[in-house]
């Protein structure tokens, strides 16, 4: 198992296909050229490394604990460790991401970011930084994303981003993705696109996996002196896949490890009403990178559905294509309705209320189980808080005293 | 067919050339038809027709626009094709302009071969550079289409001379920084990127993004092989009330780009 990808940006199987690349504008390959040279210098110097470690520690607080939630242990009938990633400064792995690119905008000399946000944990860690670091920056997210988040677009423009909602398309985080995009062709003189999973074109997809690593080499590290061995799976949910390909890096080359994926099934894959690219897309090339892709015969992007904005995206990260087609790691879909009752079920049985991004993840280590040996331990990557999604989960379970559940 | 005669022909009379831009499908698979051919019949020297995409991230808001209408009118491959060999009837070449994930998904090689047997000319690829487009480089020598290719004005030299070496029929100067759209003032940056892009080869270099009058044509024909104009064409469709004064408009805006550029 190599660890991927070569020096232009593919993830190649032994079959021949390949996965990532540059499929942009020969105007951005420029700043991708450079980008790419700044990030690998910057991770041989020792200077640079220590700035973003001690960023980490003092101002992200991590490494995030993992914790023996014994409660919900009950209730899968095997030992669940969760990573607390929802603890991080900003309320999610995103953090991890933000701080290491927006060190990199600085190293430029650029002024701006932009980024793209579906949830909105992206743009508010990207806004976190902006504040941070004094940067310009401009959130786009996709005009139902802004009405379903509402909260994190007012913690946005609090910390002194521009909120952009996008009008286009679908008005979720690909379309959100796609004026980032126009903007960066025009900007990229003075603007850093701060792309905030491990998609888009090379090196986005390495970069900001070796950002968000530490999430599973922590845990790799936390296990061993935790349990005094590491666990038999690894869960985390994909969208685009940041969180996941963090939490499953440190363990790809440990075979005793089961690597578990879990995408938005919203109403089921049968139903075509869902966000689970692996599960339900081909190969194509989407934002820059080839890799799965929901989309119709003639090559059109499909319009994705889930309940979660954070997992609402059509695509997939091309590292996720790569380990899915290899089989290193197993991708499967969740519905909405089984990620509401693990969400609700964690916050019983733990008084932890997950991201519903994060209850993807809960749900999946649930169904998977018992299906384990009864000695099994599986990390689940608890990668946010479920703060910003109080609202949907009001409407689901009927929290409001004048709306019944939906 | 590919665009190097016209473009010869063109060059020999020493002036430039007009090429003008059509989504397929807008406002219908027949209407764009129409209006490409009227284009033809006005003065343009070589027609793109574009192959409108659900996520065309180089283009401004008026080909978003013409781009959504057509796919929302449920335009399939085959329209694009057909199309192109409508257009390619007036006798002038043909080459569409596509994001990459379509011709992925149709397979590169199987429409490299149908584009041929439309008449077209080739593809113009704004989203693959020529270091991802292999299958592709394979797929235009098998079927004898053009390869046009762009550059950027924050494309080194040495990326100019790698994509030059790439391209057939003519190199696509991008004039501006920046998605589709027309804009105000003649590029700043285009003269000095097409001089660069000289040194690198004998190729005929056409100038797109931005142009919508006969004055800043003029401009660009000054120094430029051609005149790639597409926003400013689509608005015609757009802001008419009907086809009819659509396609009238188009001819008129036409006929003041082609005066221009054949000075």
């Amino acid at each position: 198992m190599t660890a991927g990808p070569d020096p232009t940006g593919h993830f190649r199987n032994a079959d021949g296909t390949d996965f990532g690349g540059r499929f942009v504008p020969e105007a951005l390959i420029a700043a991708l050229d450079e980008l790419d040279t700044v990030y690998r210098k910057a991770f041989e110097d020792p200077a640079f490394l220590a700035e973003f470690d001690r960023l980490l520690r003092e101002y992200a607080g991590t490494p995030s604990m993992l914790y023996d939630a014994t409660r919900l242990s009950e209730v899968a009938g095997r030992r669940i460790l969760l990573k607390r990633e929802d603890l991080n400064h900003t309320g999610a792995h995103k953090v991890r991401n933000v701080l290491g690119q927006a060190l990199l905008t600085k190293r430029m000399g650029k002024p701006r970011i932009i980024a793209e946000t579906g949830a909105g944990q992206h743009g508010v860690a990207s806004a976190t930084a902006a504040a941070l670091f004094d940067l310009e920056c401009t959130v786009y997210m996709g005009a139902e994303d802004t009405r379903r988040q509402a909260l994190n677009v007012a913690r946005m423009r609090m910390l002194g981003a521009e909120v952009v909602p996008v009008t286009t398309g679908s008005q979720t985080l690909k379309d959100a993705m796609n004026e980032a995009l126009r903007d960066w062709v025009s900007s990229v003189d003075t603007t850093h696109y701060l792309i905030g999973t491990v998609g888009g074109p090379h090196p986005f997809p390495v970069m900001v996996r070796d950002f968000v690593r530490g999430i599973g080499d922590e845990a790799r590290a936390q296990s061993l002196a935790q349990i005094g061995r590491l666990p038999d799976a690894v869960c985390a949910c994909v969208g685009g896949g940041s969180n996941a390909i963090g939490a499953f890096h440190a363990f790809v080359g440990d075979p005793g490890v089961a690597l578990y994926g879990f995408e938005a099934g919203g109403d089921g894959v049968e139903t075509g009403r869902h966000a689970a690219t692996l599960s339900g897309g081909a190969p194509g090339v989407l934002h820059g990178a080839r890799t799965y892709v929901l989309q119709d015969e003639d090559g059109q992007t499909v319009e994705s559905h889930s309940i979660s904005a954070g997992l609402d995206y059509p695509g997939v990260g091309p590292e996720h294509a790569y380990l899915h087609d290899t089989g290193r790691v197993n991708y499967e879909a969740v519905t909405d309705a089984e990620a509401m009752d693990a969400m609700m079920t964690l916050t019983r049985t733990e008084g932890i209320i997950p991201a519903i991004e994060s209850a993807h993840a809960v749900a999946g280590a649930l169904r998977l189980a018992p299906t384990l040996p009864e000695d099994a331990v599986i990390v689940v990557c608890l990668s946010g808080r479920g703060d910003k999604d109080m609202d949907t989960a009001a409407r689901w379970f009927g929290l409001y005293d004048d709306e019944p559940a939906s | 067919m590919s665009v190097a005669p016209t473009l010869a022909k063109t060059r020999a009379a020493g002036h430039s050339a007009l090429v003008g831009y059509l989504p397929a499908g807008f406002p219908t698979v027949a209407d764009a038809t129409n209006a490409a051919r009227a284009m033809v019949e006005a003065g343009a020297d070589v027609v793109e027709i574009g192959f409108p995409y659900s996520d065309p991230v180089m283009d401004g808001p008026v080909i978003q626009r013409a781009a959504e209408h057509a796919l929302a009118g449920g335009l399939r491959a085959a329209d694009v094709l057909r199309t192109v060999e409508g257009v390619a009837a007036t006798g002038a070449p043909v080459l569409v302009m596509t994001y990459w994930n379509p011709i992925l998904r149709y397979g590169v090689d199987a429409f490299a071969r149908d584009l041929a047997a439309a008449g077209g000319a080739g593809l113009i690829t704004p989203d693959l550079i020529p270091d991802e487009g292999a299958d592709w480089l394979a797929a235009s020598e098998a079927h004898g289409l053009d390869r046009v290719f762009l550059v950027a004005p924050s494309s080194s030299d040495e990326r100019i001379a790698s994509t030059v070496a790439a391209t057939s029929g003519f190199v696509y100067a991008q004039s501006v920084m920046g998605v589709t759209g027309a804009r105000d003032n003649a590029p700043a940056a285009a003269p000095e990127l097409v001089e660069r892009t000289r040194k690198a080869t004998d190729l005929p270099i056409g100038v797109g993004l931005g142009v919508r009058s006969g004055a800043q044509a003029a401009e660009i024909a000054a120094y430029a092989d051609a005149v790639i104009v597409g926003s400013a064409m689509v608005k015609c469709l757009l802001d008419a009330p009907t086809v009819g004064d659509g396609i009238a408009a188009l001819r008129a805006l036409t006929g003041e780009l082609s005066d221009a550029v054949h000075a």
